[in-house]
């Protein structure tokens, strides 16, 4: 080897991924172009009715529901969660009983079930006992409209989602900070809110950004009972028209574009709540 | 200990037990801490020695006997011939006065170092900001670490965190300091300055209980040290005597080990 030489270097030749590849281009090929071909795919009437004051008010009525049934379910999942791991046996059975029932029923039926309210309870009273004041009676099917009864249904079901998320996110938490804060004198209230809960984030973050996502998705369930969100307004206007796919179409894009911008704002909380775990990049 | 017999002693233990199921961990524990002194516990792993460092500010609850601090007892209250376990809330308002330093350092991670100092001053004795933020700065200066104000746990050394968690304990002006293994979880170059760091608030009359397997702290800085082994304290007195001339074959046995 003492002479030198030019070798030539020849890469693997990946002949199976080049064959692959085209195999799978073909199929998307064929794929794109039955939809193309089809009559009922309308290009013209999505772009009619992607805009229309309708369905954008379903769009805003959709956001607002994923946004409250959130906040709902975050702060019912926190008091859920303490509730799980306080040392008071009842506070641990009603929470646990609370989650068993919301997380072991289907969305849809509970949906169902809070718009048919009225049929269980037809009317809400509130009165002060053993005087016999009245301070409020209605009937139920006025209170309890169909969006009501949305937010009611996504966000008690949000609640025992959360409820877990968070408890891992508690558990995870080092018993070490515990101990050093009731060291300095810190009641366990203050603990929780000053130490444990801000380290729980970091692992709470992740996965109630997927809650999130999944519940603007959830949200179209409630179209069922009248929720009056994007897929009631697409809905009422294909069984107006049988635009069915159009539609449907619609409804997917504006979904998707709302899923990919909730999906950039948990890159960016996610990096917030990172501070101080990793050496060097912080803040 | 001539200063105990003369002054109300800061930390007083009578036959102190602990169990954890079946396993006494504490077999009766007689100890008393002057103020101003510094006590070393030593002995064997899982001879009791962390697990009653850890009964005097009540983070574990003990099954007999009695441990009083600067004359109150631990975790209960007493009126008339009956005690009365304290709540949660006046649990934690003994523990201000009682400073701890943990040997994993225990620091929150989510907070800077003069963040970490100043959260129980603030939150738990309701200093006002400013005030808390400038003793925080003296602190951290004291335990030599005024330029890492703004730095994370995550990006110090284990010997500079160890000083920081001292310091956060510091600010609570505590009139007793638990230091449990301060130094068993840093590399042997780091020792040396958390050590200096303990010397110092000894030598400005700090009284402390420090559990350690530091035999030349023990020698250097404590007032007096006990050994104990299987639940109960062998043997007690002045460093010189106890790691000098040990009486007990326990002690003996266990000294050979470590020096």
């Amino acid at each position: 080897m003492s002479e030198t030489q030019t070798v030539r270097v020849v890469p693997v030749r990946h002949y199976g991924r080049w064959l692959t590849a085209l195999l799978v281009v073909g199929l998307a090929a064929l794929f794109l172009r039955a939809l193309l071909d089809s009559p009922n795919l309308e290009p013209a009437t999505i772009g009619d009715y992607l805009f229309k004051d309708y369905i954008l008010d379903g769009v805003v009525t959709t956001l607002w529901l994923t946004l409250l049934a959130m906040v709902l379910g975050t702060v019912g999942g926190v008091l859920l969660a303490v509730m799980r791991l306080s040392p008071n046996p009842v506070l641990r059975a009603v929470s646990w009983a609370f989650i068993w029932v919301f997380r072991g029923t289907p969305l849809l039926v509970q949906i169902i079930f809070f718009g048919f309210l009225g049929a269980l309870f037809p009317r809400l009273t509130l009165s002060l006992p053993f005087t016999g004041t009245v301070l409020f009676d209605q009937p139920t099917s006025v209170v309890v409209t169909g969006t009501v009864a949305a937010v009611l249904a996504l966000s008690l079901n949000e609640m025992a989602y959360a409820a877990e998320v968070i408890r891992g996110g508690i558990l995870a938490v080092d018993g070490g900070q515990t101990e050093a804060a009731a060291a300095l004198g810190m009641s366990p209230a203050l603990t929780l809110r000053r130490v444990v809960l801000p380290q729980a984030m970091r692992v709470i973050i992740p996965p109630m950004g997927n809650e999130t996502i999944t519940m603007l998705k959830s949200t179209a369930l409630v179209s069922i009972i009248a929720g009056r969100d994007l897929m009631t307004a697409v809905q009422t206007v294909y069984q107006g028209n049988y635009k069915v796919i159009p539609l449907l179409v619609v409804a997917a894009i504006w979904y998707l574009a709302l899923v990919s911008l909730l999906s950039a704002g948990q890159w960016a909380i996610e990096r917030r709540f990172g501070r101080g775990f990793s050496r060097g990049g912080v803040r | 200990m001539t200063v105990a017999e003369r002054v109300p002693p800061m930390v007083r233990a009578e036959s102190v037990t602990k169990r954890y199921g079946p396993i006494e961990v504490l077999r009766g524990i007689d100890l008393a801490v002057a103020p101003g002194e510094v006590a070393c516990l030593l002995g064997p792993s899982g001879s009791g020695k962390s697990t009653f460092l850890r009964c005097i500010n009540h983070l574990e609850r003990i099954d007999g006997g009695q441990l009083w601090v600067d004359g109150e007892l631990v975790g209960y209250r007493r009126s008339g011939d009956k005690l009365y376990e304290l709540k949660a809330r006046e649990v934690a308002r003994r523990r201000r006065d009682i400073g701890m330093v943990f040997q994993r350092f225990n620091l929150f991670p989510h907070l800077t170092a003069l963040g970490n100092v100043i959260e129980a001053p603030v939150r738990v004795l309701g200093t006002a900001r400013e005030a808390a933020r400038a003793e925080a700065q003296r602190l951290l200066e004291r335990v030599g670490l005024a330029e890492k104000a703004n730095a994370y746990p995550g990006q110090l050394s284990g010997g500079q965190q160890q000083r920081v968690a001292i310091a956060r304990a510091l600010a609570m002006h505590p009139k007793l300091m638990l230091f449990d293994e301060p130094t068993s979880a840093l590399d042997p170059e780091l020792v040396g300055d958390v050590l200096d760091v303990m010397k110092g608030l000894a030598a400005d009359g700090m009284t402390m209980i420090v559990v350690t397997h530091e035999m030349g702290f023990a020698r250097e800085v404590a007032d007096s040290v006990a050994f104990l082994d299987g639940g109960v304290v062998v043997e007690a007195g002045p460093p010189a005597e106890v790691l000098g001339n040990p009486r007990h074959d326990r002690t003996r046995a266990f000294l050979d080990k470590v020096l």
